[in-house]
């Protein structure tokens, strides 16, 4: 009775699942946000959390955070209930809005991400000190480790914060919209750091985007979320005409121009949140 | 001592038991206003500092007409008004700047009626200008223990809160996504500045206090780029302003002395916090004048 359209069902390659979400569902305000949500992250994979705004991709992360009850279902970590504090899970948060006069530099803000939980003042420590610069050359953000955060480019502080999630080691790391407000070249950036720690560090990538198409080359699997309602797979597997029409519960067009996906509604008028996407055709409306 | 010197320091000022009574005091509560102040700064709650000072005139004002310590009036004022502020929640803003505001005209109301009748008690002006501008000269070695209790637990509880209250004051999210316990931070935060703001109260006035408070650790963040720097450097900078601050107001014995009184400490002390947050942005503003003439060169050329 599963009214998600399931291509593969839960087993995601390689072993035993670092993130298993099991068919959460979450009312807000008496809207239902998300129905039967089920999806599974293997270790070192690259995960894609795809779908227009208002889709519930945030609630989705605030629920895999424990920051937002479910009303149903269940989120295991490792195979095991989430903790309020987690250590296996790293996050990069969407909005970060520092004004330039914080005093904090590049390299305070990476060594936070190891020990901001501990009371006191960090002590300074030659393990400390290295593990910092580790992260900072991690990310290539030696060049402005002294520089305060508020300073820097938007590409420059994603960089940050990622080096800021994974300086505590953690098995999987959340991104929210994290290609939002970046140029092409800095996304592109972002991206592929991504994939080299996935594959370098083993470590899970849930990175959510309104459009899938910077990740299509590295994405290992796609959880497409529309309307509280998901279905997970391979790209192949997913962006397909029949998968994603049966999940938006009407004919929706998946289009391959020149390697790039366009996701395209016959009547445009019954979506919501595609407002941001070009007109194709008066009739027709590109939906990711 | 060459007559310099002897200009500077005036004869007396080492020996005067008070100057060195204010001398400690001023000293222990600059470091904990400058610790607080630069939190305050960065969580931009400048606002709620300056409420917390301005409602420490009707604490003040109660225990003159008790005759109990002022100090005892500023804290417990402070802190029952965190408290409420803690009540009425961080969830809307704007909400939370109307309650606070009300509720700081009625309290200043309510001093109005209550420094009146401290004057009447007195037939003297002494204790409003006491309270509202402050007068470490008056602080007797009585009050030592109690600033140094407040002291201790003010800046115990920020040193002890560095690090989840510094992440959780940047982004709240990030914060808790970790599992840090951000509403609680904010609470203990909130204790921290009301004692804070009562210590500053005490030795530069109710209403003068946030100048304590904000000025060094605003001057600080235009001076380092560190969070531990910064907080180093505005209690360095609340030091060196209330002491410069003290030895000017007792060479100002001699300078207008049919009252044989000097200028108030207050007076000199907000000035030169002053003088310093404009010296700070004195490097950063040349620069980008710099900036700008060069390229106004590269236009032209």
């Amino acid at each position: 009775m599963n009214d998600n359209p399931s291509v593969d069902g839960n087993a995601p390659n390689g072993g035993a699942p670092i993130l298993a979400v099991e068919t959460i569902g979450v009312r807000l305000a008496g809207r239902e946000v998300l129905r039967n949500v089920s999806f599974a992250i293997g270790p070192g994979e690259f995960t894609g959390l795809i779908g227009s705004n208002g889709a519930g991709k945030t609630t989705l992360f605030r629920v895999i955070l424990g920051l937002q009850a479910a009303g149903s279902g269940s989120v295991l970590v490792a195979g095991r209930p989430r903790a309020r504090r987690n250590p296996l899970i790293g996050y990069v948060p969407q909005k970060f809005l520092l004004d330039p006069d914080v005093p904090l530099r590049t390299r305070d803000l990476v060594g936070l991400g190891l020990d901001a939980h501990r009371f006191g003042v960090a002590m300074p420590s030659r393990a400390r000190r290295t593990r910092v610069e580790e992260m900072l050359e991690a990310v290539d953000a030696r060049a402005f480790a002294d520089q305060r955060v508020g300073s820097l480019s938007g590409g420059e502080q994603q960089r940050v914060l990622i080096a800021h999630a994974l300086i505590a080691r953690p098995r999987l790391l959340l991104l929210d919209e994290p290609l939002a407000n970046l140029d092409l070249r800095s996304g592109h950036e972002v991206v592929a750091l991504l994939a080299r720690i996935a594959a370098e560090q083993q470590i899970a990538i849930l990175i959510s985007a309104h459009d899938m198409n910077p990740l299509l080359g590295v994405m290992d699997r796609v959880v497409y979320l529309a309307a509280g309602r998901a279905v997970s797979g391979t790209v192949d597997e997913v962006v397909r005409t029949p998968v994603l029409s049966e999940l938006y519960g009407h004919h929706v067009d998946v289009l391959r121009v020149h390697g790039r996906v366009l996701v395209v509604a016959g009547e445009a008028g019954e979506l919501a949140g595609a407002s941001d996407q070009a007109h194709i055709h008066p009739q027709v409306e590109v939906i990711a | 001592m060459s007559p310099l010197l002897a200009a500077i320091f005036a004869p007396g000022l080492f020996s005067s038991s008070l100057v060195q009574i204010a001398a400690l005091v001023c000293a222990v509560v600059a470091v904990v206003a400058g610790a607080v102040g630069v939190f305050t700064v960065i969580r931009g709650q400048s606002f709620a500092g300056e409420a917390l000072g301005d409602i420490g005139t009707t604490g003040g004002s109660v225990a003159y007409l008790i005759a109990a310590g002022p100090l005892w009036g500023f804290t417990a004022i402070a802190v029952a008004g965190a408290a409420a502020m803690e009540l009425i929640g961080i969830q809307r803003p704007r909400g939370r700047d109307v309650a606070t505001g009300i509720v700081l005209g009625a309290a200043l109301g309510v001093a109005a009626l209550l420094l009146y009748l401290d004057t009447v008690q007195d037939s003297t002006t002494g204790a409003t200008f006491t309270i509202v501008f402050g007068s470490p000269f008056t602080i007797t070695s009585s009050a030592i223990p109690l600033v140094i209790v407040l002291s201790v637990i003010s800046l115990g509880l920020i040193l002890l809160l560095f690090r989840p209250l510094l992440l959780s004051s940047i982004s709240p999210e990030l914060a808790a996504a970790r599992g840090i316990p951000v509403r609680l931070l904010g609470a203990g935060y909130l204790l921290a500045l009301a004692l804070a703001v009562a210590l500053a109260a005490f030795t530069i006035g109710t209403l003068l206090s946030t100048a304590l408070l904000v000025g060094p650790a605003a001057t600080a963040l235009r001076l380092t780029r560190s969070p531990t720097k910064a907080v180093l450097t505005a209690a360095l900078v609340g030091i060196a302003t209330t002491w410069l601050g003290i030895v000017m107001a007792y060479d100002s014995y001699d300078w207008y002395n049919e009252s044989g009184k000097s200028w108030p400490v207050s007076f000199f002390v907000v000035t030169l916090i002053f003088l310093a947050y404009l010296l700070a942005g004195l490097p950063n503003w040349r620069r980008r004048r710099a900036s700008v003439t060069s390229t106004d060169a590269l236009t032209r050329a």
